[in-house]
């Protein structure tokens, strides 16, 4: 196994020293995630005004920001698939089973008791097993989900002349506020998490600087 | 060289000159008064034929036609003429002749009153010769003088039918406003769209007929040829699809917003993709009746025929000096700004005809725009609703054709039995001698009175719980609709996750500090 113990992750150098800090998250993938997350949020307070639950900047303002951030998301993704492919990075969404009942042991139980947590991140599997679990659903099912119901619906008046005419905007409509519910209700779960580090911020400081601070 | 003061007196001088200039050409070039219309090869003023004196309307009329030898022929083909309009879609034979509406009702026997507002002269009954060429009336459409009334020819007075004929023109807002401004018996009682406000509207009440502005008239968009008028409120045009209208490759008519600004005109592209469900209309319009005048909203002629202490007729006016009741036609009510209501519209129109059996214990629909979601055609347009209550006949359940003009009409006779038995008499239809009055509406579409662009419908005023589409079916609309199952299960499962991660962390912080304590 290894870590880095250095500062400069640039110029890591690898050590079999006792772990102390571990340089988890890149640049890139910090502002990736943080990007993402404001995208969303604006998405998720926008698209629930669009939906009419609420009047805050009005509908059209709020079709504004809405549509500009979904484009800027999408343009992010771009990079970010072609980030995840060659750097190598998606390796680590491949699921697995080991230490996965662990870890929901220690969340549903353990956690109370003080335990420690049965899983430490590492250059190779930066996530929890049911972390990893979490985010590939939300890669592969939730953001598909909506990406795909969000451009059609707003290309509603496009599905003539791509053959789509049988589709109806209701349907659409429903599924893209189903999946937002499910993003926002991810959301939630998302951002309790991160106060279950060994500190209340050590996850969110991994997130910032990307140095994951173990015990 | 000369002094400062000495060119600032220059300067002056000549301003003054050009001032003085200006006023005395625009005293001599008052273009209502002009004899030659703006770009005509001829000057009817020089016309021997012209000359008169004229002592009737039908002796201008043979002067017109010695020149324009087709004009009358023409005129015979049209609604304006006819006042018979057969539908082909429904097979329905209309027109002001045979329809009832919820304002003077019918024109049948009372035609002689109401064949004021007629492109001819002298229709007092069924006889009346629809052939004869010299009964058409030329000057309510092409008098310049603005002096020619059909109301004072009638009673005789033919002193200004010479001045007129010699300095007539092509038609403008106040000819034609001259009946379509005040249809139903009065200024603005029946569209709602179109009132004497348009004889020269500013901006704010018409973009396009703006005086100051871009100044069009009544016919710059009602496009016609050889008399025939295009746009008919019998058969709207509601969706147009031929695009802008260029030669060769047109409808000939201008009688739609699309003829000129086609279906995509707005530069952001999501607005241009709304132009497929909805009439420029319903944005453009916002409100009727935005002239100086309030439209007529309600007419209930069952509380007609109220006495005054006196015995007398009566009527009351408002603070605005509108009419709120008559003795004559019973109780009204009159708005402005008026929010109008919507429809899904295809261009069919279906009328009840006199002819037609009704169910009274509902509204009564004396027209009705069909349409819906799942047509193609359809789009949703600004209507005027008029709601009203009108005599009927109870057994028969069909509307009755009142004679309410002349001596023994209702208006002097208020005794509707023998108004409506006379009235049946003349139009030849059935009435049973039982008569009711019964709610009824009628829609009228809206598409005059174009706001300015800034002035239109914003997003939320539709794509809102309780926007104006409310009453819109068949299309889901972001923002109105929610799959209600969707929100509750959704706004649940949210709800949990949160109070669920609240009890997980309070559980953490309770366990935390017992285990430190521990």
């Amino acid at each position: 196994m290894t870590v880095s113990t250095t500062t400069s992750p640039d110029t890591a150098t690898v050590t079999t020293s006792k772990p102390t800090r571990v340089y988890i998250f890149k640049r890139f993938e910090r502002f990736w995630h943080w990007a993402q997350a404001l995208l969303i949020m604006g998405m998720a307070l926008t698209g629930f005004e669009i939906h009419g639950t609420y009047a805050l900047l009005g509908f059209e303002d709020a079709v504004f920001w809405h549509t500009t951030a979904a484009w800027t998301l999408i343009g992010l993704w771009v990079f970010a698939i072609f980030w995840h492919l060659t750097t190598g990075e998606w390796r680590h969404y491949i699921p697995t089973g080991e230490k996965l009942i662990a870890v929901a042991m220690f969340y549903a139980f353990g956690i109370f008791k003080g335990e420690h947590h049965p899983y430490k991140p590492t250059q190779l599997r930066k996530h929890n097993p049911l972390q990893l679990l979490a985010y590939l659903g939300f890669k592969l099912a939730m953001a598909p989900a909506i990406w795909i119901t969000g451009i059609l619906y707003l290309y509603y008046n496009d599905w003539a002349a791509w053959g789509l005419s049988w589709l109806d905007l209701e349907t659409i409509a429903t599924l893209h506020v189903a999946a937002a519910f499910a993003l926002v209700i991810f959301l939630v779960g998302h951002v309790y998490l991160t106060t279950t580090g060994h500190t209340f911020f050590a996850h969110i400081k991994a997130m910032i600087t990307g140095w994951d601070e173990q015990e | 060289m000369k002094s400062l003061r000495e060119i600032i007196f220059h300067i002056g001088n000549s301003l003054f000159i050009a001032y003085l200039a200006l006023l005395i050409f625009s005293l001599f070039s008052n273009p209502a008064s002009a004899a030659v219309s703006k770009g005509s090869t001829a000057d009817h003023s020089k016309f021997e034929e012209l000359k008169g004196p004229f002592k009737s309307g039908p002796e201008v009329t043979k002067a017109c036609l010695k020149c324009h030898t087709e004009a009358a022929k023409q005129v015979h083909k049209t609604t304006h003429w006819t006042w018979q309009f057969k539908n082909e879609d429904t097979g329905q034979l209309l027109g002001k002749r045979n329809v009832v509406n919820n304002f003077c009702i019918s024109t049948q026997s009372n035609i002689g009153a109401c064949s004021s507002c007629h492109v001819g002269y002298g229709w007092k009954d069924k006889t009346y010769d629809f052939t004869v060429e010299e009964n058409v009336d030329c000057l309510v459409c092409h008098d310049k003088t603005g002096a020619y009334d059909k109301k004072k020819l009638r009673e005789g007075k033919t002193s200004m039918l010479a001045k007129s004929a010699q300095t007539v023109g092509r038609t403008s807002r106040t000819s034609c406003g001259a009946c379509h401004f005040k249809g139903g018996g009065g200024k603005a009682v029946k569209h709602g769209d179109l009132d004497p406000s348009m004889d020269a509207p500013d901006i704010f009440v018409d973009v396009h007929m703006d005086a100051d502005g871009l100044n069009f008239s009544c016919s710059t968009c009602h496009t016609t040829d050889a008399h025939m008028v295009t746009g008919s409120r019998y058969t709207p045009k509601a969706q147009d699809i031929s695009g802008i209208d260029v030669p060769g490759k047109s409808d000939g008519s201008r009688a739609t917003c699309v003829s000129c600004h086609g279906d995509r005109p707005m530069k952001d592209e999501k607005l241009n993709d709304h132009t497929d469900r909805i009439a420029c209309q319903t944005c453009h319009i916002p409100h009727f009746a935005r002239g100086d005048y309030p439209s007529k909203m309600v007419w209930d002629w069952s509380t007609a025929g109220k006495m005054n202490d006196k015995g007398k007729p009566f009527s009351t006016l408002d603070q605005a000096d509108n009419e709120i009741y008559s003795s004559k036609k019973g109780d009204f009510v009159w708005q402005s700004n008026v929010v109008p209501e919507y429809r899904w519209f295809n261009g069919s129109v279906e009328y009840t005809l006199p002819t037609d059996k009704f169910d009274p214990s509902k509204p009564l629909e004396i027209n009705r725009f069909k349409g819906s979601a799942d047509d193609p055609n359809s789009l949703i347009w600004p209507i005027k609703l008029m709601r009203g209550k009108q005599p009927y006949d109870t057994v028969n359940k069909t509307l009755v054709t009142p004679h309410t003009t002349g001596k023994d009409g209702y208006w002097k006779t208020f005794d509707w039995q023998s108004a409506i038995t006379k009235g049946m008499e003349i139009a030849e239809l059935p009435y049973s001698g039982q008569y009711g009055f019964v709610a009824t509406e009628m829609s009228w579409p809206i598409a005059h009175m174009v706001a300015p662009a800034k002035e239109a419908l914003g997003c939320e005023d539709c794509h809102s719980r309780d926007g104006r589409m409310t009453d819109i079916d068949g299309i889901y609309i972001p923002g109105r609709d929610a799959n209600p199952w969707l929100d509750i299960g959704g706004f649940a499962i949210l709800t949990m996750t949160v109070f669920g991660v609240g009890a997980h962390g309070a559980l953490r912080f309770f366990f935390n500090k017992r285990n430190n304590k521990a």
